[in-house]
C-alpha cells in the first residue's frame, strides 16, 4: 500500500548491470474464512506487505528476518507458485505477476527454487535422475549429448558421484540431499534461483560445504540468487545486498557492508546484536533485548509495525507509517523505513546505555 | 572394534565433590540392522552453579546421554553402562520409583521441540502444576498459583490469564519459556537444556538464553547446555564437552574450547561457521565427508575419514588406534598428534584463518 506512493529511487546502485528482477509493491494476503452457516472472509493475514525491491544480473540479494515477516512467502511470489494480490513483478521487463500458465512456461525455466527442507523436497519414490531430469522432460529440452549425460555432469558439479544417478534420495544425507535439489534447480540454466534457506536444516559442519558449493555456481555460471535465510552470518557472507524483513515489509535494504556496519533501522540493529558471536574476546557487541514475540501478521499494529519492540518509537510511530527512504548520511541505495533512525557507527556506542532505560519503561 | 585398552579416566582429581559426576557411561541400543553404540566411555563433571555445553552434530550422542542421566531410554532396547551420580546419589542403578522422586524435582529437562513436548490437551498451567503437586503434595489452589508465580518469572505477560491457555494460543518463544517454567517449577539442582533454542529466532533466542541465565544466578542451578551452535556456548557455558561420534573428543573451559581448540573437528567447526566480523572474500573451509554411522563406525579415530591433519600422525595410528583424552597444552583432547604439531598448527593456520 505504502510502497506505492514512494518515489521509487531510480535504482540507486547502477553498478551491477542489468535488472533481472524488478518487484514493485508486492502484496499476498491470505483470506481468513469464519462465520457460520456462511462462511466469509472474516481477515486477512497479511503475509507481505508492499515489498519493493530489484535484483540484478549476476547479484546475490539476501532475505533476512524473524520466522513469520514473509520472507518465503515472498519468495514463492517471485517463482509464481503463490499468486500475489497486489504489486508487480517484472522479470526483463515482462510483467508476470498474473501472466497465464502458458505465458509464464519459459520464465519459469529461467527462475528455479531451492528448498529449505531436503526430505520433503525430494519425491522418495524417484531415482536421483528422473528428479534431475524432470525439468528437462517437462520443458522439452534435449541437451546435446542426452539427458542423461547432462544430469551425470550436473552430479558433478554439485560435488556428488555421477555413478548414483540410479539412487533414491533415502540413501543420501542431509547434505547431499540438499546437493540433488541444487542440481535440480540447474537442469535449466537458470538466471535466477531463490534460496529458501537452504542451510538452515544442515549440521553445522555440512552448512559450510553447501554455502561454498552455491557461492561457486553464483560466480563461475552468474546466476543471481534470492537467498532467504534467518541466520545473519551466512546471509552476509552470500549476499552483497541484504533486506531486512519485518512482518511483511522490508524496513532497511542496503550493501552487504552499509548494513552491518552502519545499521540505521532500530530493528536491523537489534537483529545484528542478538547474533551470537564465537569468539570470546569479540566484546564490542553491545545487547539489545527486544522484549516480546513479533505480533500477529492478522492484525498488525498502526503505522511502523516495529514500534510495539522499538524502545525510540513515539506517537508519530503509531499514527504515521514511515516510507522506506534514503535517508540523511546513508549511502545511495542504503533505504531505511523509519521515523528516528540510528545514527550508525555512534547508535552502537550509545545504544547499550539506551537499552536499559528502555526496557524500565517497558516492564 | 578398537585397540585401545587402558581406560580412559583421565578424569579430575576432585571426583567425589561434583554435583553431577558422569563415569565412562555407554549407551547402546539393539536395532534391526545392529548395535548402535551411540556413547562411549563418557566421562563429566558439572558442580553447582556452572553450566556445561555439550557441542556436537545429529547423531554425535549429545542428547541420548543426556536422556541415560535422566533415565528416560527405553530398557527393552538400551544397555547402559558406567555410573552417573547426581549429589552422591547413583542413578543408574537406581529404581523406576526412586528416579520418579528426583526427575521434575531435583532434575530437570527442557526439551528442543516445545509443541511436540507440550500436551495440546491441557492447558499451559495445569502442565506446569502437575510435577509440583506430584513432589510435593500441593493441592489444586496452589498448584495453579505456582503455576502463575512461574509464568511471571519467566517472563509471560498477564500470566493470570496466560495460565489457562492452551500451547497452541502461545507462541514459539512463549512456548519455550513455558517449558523452562515446567522444568523450574520444583526448583531443580540440574537442568538438563536439550537444544532449547534451536528452534527459535535470534531475538527469542537472545531472551531464552538471558533468562536461564538469570534464573541461574537467582537460584543456583546446574545446566547441562546441548546445543550445536557455538555463538551461542559462548554466551552461556562455563565448560564445554564436544562430542563425535559418541564420545568425547575435547573437554575444556569456554575460552580453551573455542580460542585454543586442540581438536581437529574442534578447528573444523570453527572454521566452517561464518562469523558476523570476519571478512566476506575468505571462503568457508567446510570440514569434507559426512558424519559416521555409529553402526559401523570407523575404526581408530572415528573423526580420520575427515581429518585434513592425519598425514601429520606417523603410520596408520589414526586408522588402527583410537586416541585417548589426554591433557595438551592445557585441556583435554582425543588426537593423535603431538602437543607440539597441534599447537603450531592452531597458532599457524587456524588462528590466523579465523581472525581474518
Amino acid at each position: 500500500m505504502s510502497a506505492k506512493t514512494l518515489t521509487e529511487p531510480a535504482d540507486a546502485a547502477p553498478t551491477s548491470g542489468e535488472t533481472l528482477l524488478e518487484v514493485n509493491g508486492l502484496t499476498k494476503h491470505f483470506p481468513v474464512m469464519g462465520g457460520f452457516p456462511f462462511k466469509r472472509q472474516v481477515g486477512a493475514v497479511q503475509a507481505v506487505d508492499g515489498v519493493t525491491f530489484d535484483v540484478h544480473k549476476g547479484e546475490s540479494l539476501g532475505l533476512v528476518g524473524e520466522s513469520g515477516c514473509g520472507k518465503s512467502t515472498t519468495g514463492r511470489l517471485l517463482t509464481r507458485l503463490l499468486e500475489p494480490t497486489g504489486g508487480t513483478v517484472k522479470y526483463l521487463g515482462q510483467d508476470i505477476t498474473h501472466a497465464s500458465r502458458k505465458e509464464i512456461a519459459p520464465i519459469r525455466s529461467e527462475i528455479q527454487m531451492i528448498f529449505q527442507d531436503p526430505y520433503s523436497s525430494l519425491n522418495p519414490r524417484h531415482t536421483v535422475g528422473t528428479i534431475i531430469s524432470g525439468p528437462m522432460e517437462i520443458n522439452n529440452i534435449n541437451p546435446a549429448g542426452g539427458r542423461a549425460n547432462r544430469v551425470k555432469e550436473l552430479l558433478e558439479i554439485v560435488g556428488l558421484n555421477p555413478e548414483h544417478f540410479n539412487r533414491f534420495p533415502h540413501e543420501f544425507s542431509g547434505g547431499q540431499r540438499q546437493r540433488i535439489g541444487v542440481a535440480r534447480a540447474l537442469a535449466l540454466n537458470p538466471k535466477l534461483i531463490i534460496a529458501d534457506e537452504p542451510v538452515s536444516a544442515l549440521d553445522v559442519s555440512i552448512q559450510a560445504q553447501v554455502v561454498n558449493l552455491l557461492q561457486g555456481l553464483q560466480r563461475e555460471l552468474g546466476i543471481a540468487f534470492v537467498f532467504i535465510a534467518h541466520d545473519l552470518s551466512i546471509v552476509r557472507h552470500f549476499s552483497q545486498r541484504v533486506a531486512v524483513m519485518y512482518l511483511g515489509k522490508i524496513v532497511e535494504i542496503a550493501d552487504r557492508d552499509a548494513l552491518y556496519t552502519r545499521p540505521r533501522h532500530p530493528y536491523t540493529h537489534a537483529l545484528l546484536s542478538a547474533a551470537p558471536d564465537a569468539d570470546p574476546d569479540n566484546n564490542s557487541i553491545e545487547r539489545i533485548r527486544l522484549t516480546g514475540d513479533v505480533p500477529s501478521p492478522l492484525n498488525p499494529p498502526s503505522g511502523c509495525r516495529f514500534r510495539t519492540r522499538c524502545w525510540k518509537a513515539q506517537e508519530k510511530c503509531a499514527t504515521e507509517e514511515p516510507p522506506l527512504l534514503q535517508i540523511g548520511g546513508n549511502d545511495a541505495g542504503h533505504l531505511t523505513a523509519c521515523h528516528f533512525p540510528e545514527d550508525g557507527d555512534a547508535a552502537a556506542k550509545r545504544a547499550a546505555a539506551a537499552v536499559p532505560a528502555a526496557r524500565t519503561t517497558e516492564d | 572394534m578398537s585397540t585401545l585398552t587402558k581406560s580412559e579416566a583421565v578424569d579430575a582429581p576432585q571426583a567425589g565433590n561434583a554435583f553431577l559426576s558422569v563415569r565412562d557411561l555407554r549407551v547402546r541400543f539393539r536395532t534391526e540392522d545392529g548395535i548402535v553404540n551411540a556413547v562411549n566411555n563418557l566421562t563429566f563433571d558439572l558442580e553447582q552453579g556452572k553450566t556445561l555445553g555439550i557441542v556436537g552434530e545429529s547423531g554425535s550422542g549429545k542428547s541420548v546421554s543426556n536422556l541415560a542421566v535422566m533415565g528416560l531410554h527405553n530398557p527393552r532396547n538400551t544397555t547402559i553402562e558406567g555410573t552417573v551420580t547426581l549429589d552422591g546419589q547413583e542413578l543408574l542403578t537406581a529404581s523406576q520409583r526412586e528416579l520418579e522422586k528426583l526427575r521434575g524435582n531435583k532434575m530437570a529437562m527442557i526439551f528442543q521441540d516445545a509443541l511436540a513436548a507440550l500436551s495440546p490437551y491441557y492447558t499451559i498451567g495445569r502442565q506446569i502444576a502437575e510435577p509440583f503437586m506430584k513432589h510435593t503434595g500441593a493441592n489444586k489452589k496452589e498448584g495453579r498459583e505456582r503455576a502463575i508465580e512461574m509464568l511471571r518469572r519467566v517472563g509471560i505477560p498477564q500470566p493470570q490469564t496466560r495460565v489457562d491457555d492452551f500451547p497452541h494460543q502461545f507462541s514459539g518463544g512463549m512456548r519455550q519459556r513455558a517449558m523452562i517454567a515446567m522444568a523450574l517449577v520444583c526448583d531443580p539442582q540440574l537442568l538438563i537444556a536439550d537444544e532449547p533454542t534451536t528452534a527459535l529466532d535470534v531475538t527469542v533466542q537472545a531472551q531464552i538464553v538471558d533468562l536461564l541465565k538469570d534464573l541461574q544466578q537467582e537460584s543456583g542451578t546446574s545446566i547441562v547446555f546441548i546445543t550445536h551452535d557455538l555463538g551461542v556456548i559462548r554466551e552461556i557455558a562455563d565448560d564445554v564437552l564436544v562430542m563425535y561420534a559418541g564420545r568425547a573428543v575435547e573437554r575444556g573451559t569456554m575460552r580453551e574450547v573455542l580460542k585454543t581448540s586442540q581438536h581437529p573437528y574442534g578447528w573444523g567447526l570453527l572454521s566452517s561457521i561464518p562469523r558476523i566480523n570476519s571478512s566476506v572474500d575468505v571462503p568457508l573451509e567446510p570440514i569434507p565427508g559426512t558424519p559416521p554411522s555409529l553402526l559401523n563406525p570407523p575404526t581408530g579415530c572415528a573423526f580420520n575419514p575427515r581429518c585434513a591433519y592425519r598425514e601429520l600422525v606417523d603410520g596408520d595410528k589414526c586408522v588402527t588406534e583410537r586416541p585417548p583424552l589426554e591433557l595438551a597444552n592445557g585441556h583435554l583432547s582425543a588426537c593423535h598428534l603431538t602437543p607440539a604439531q597441534k599447537q603450531s598448527i592452531l597458532t599457524e593456520q587456524i588462528l590466523p584463518r579465523l581472525s581474518s
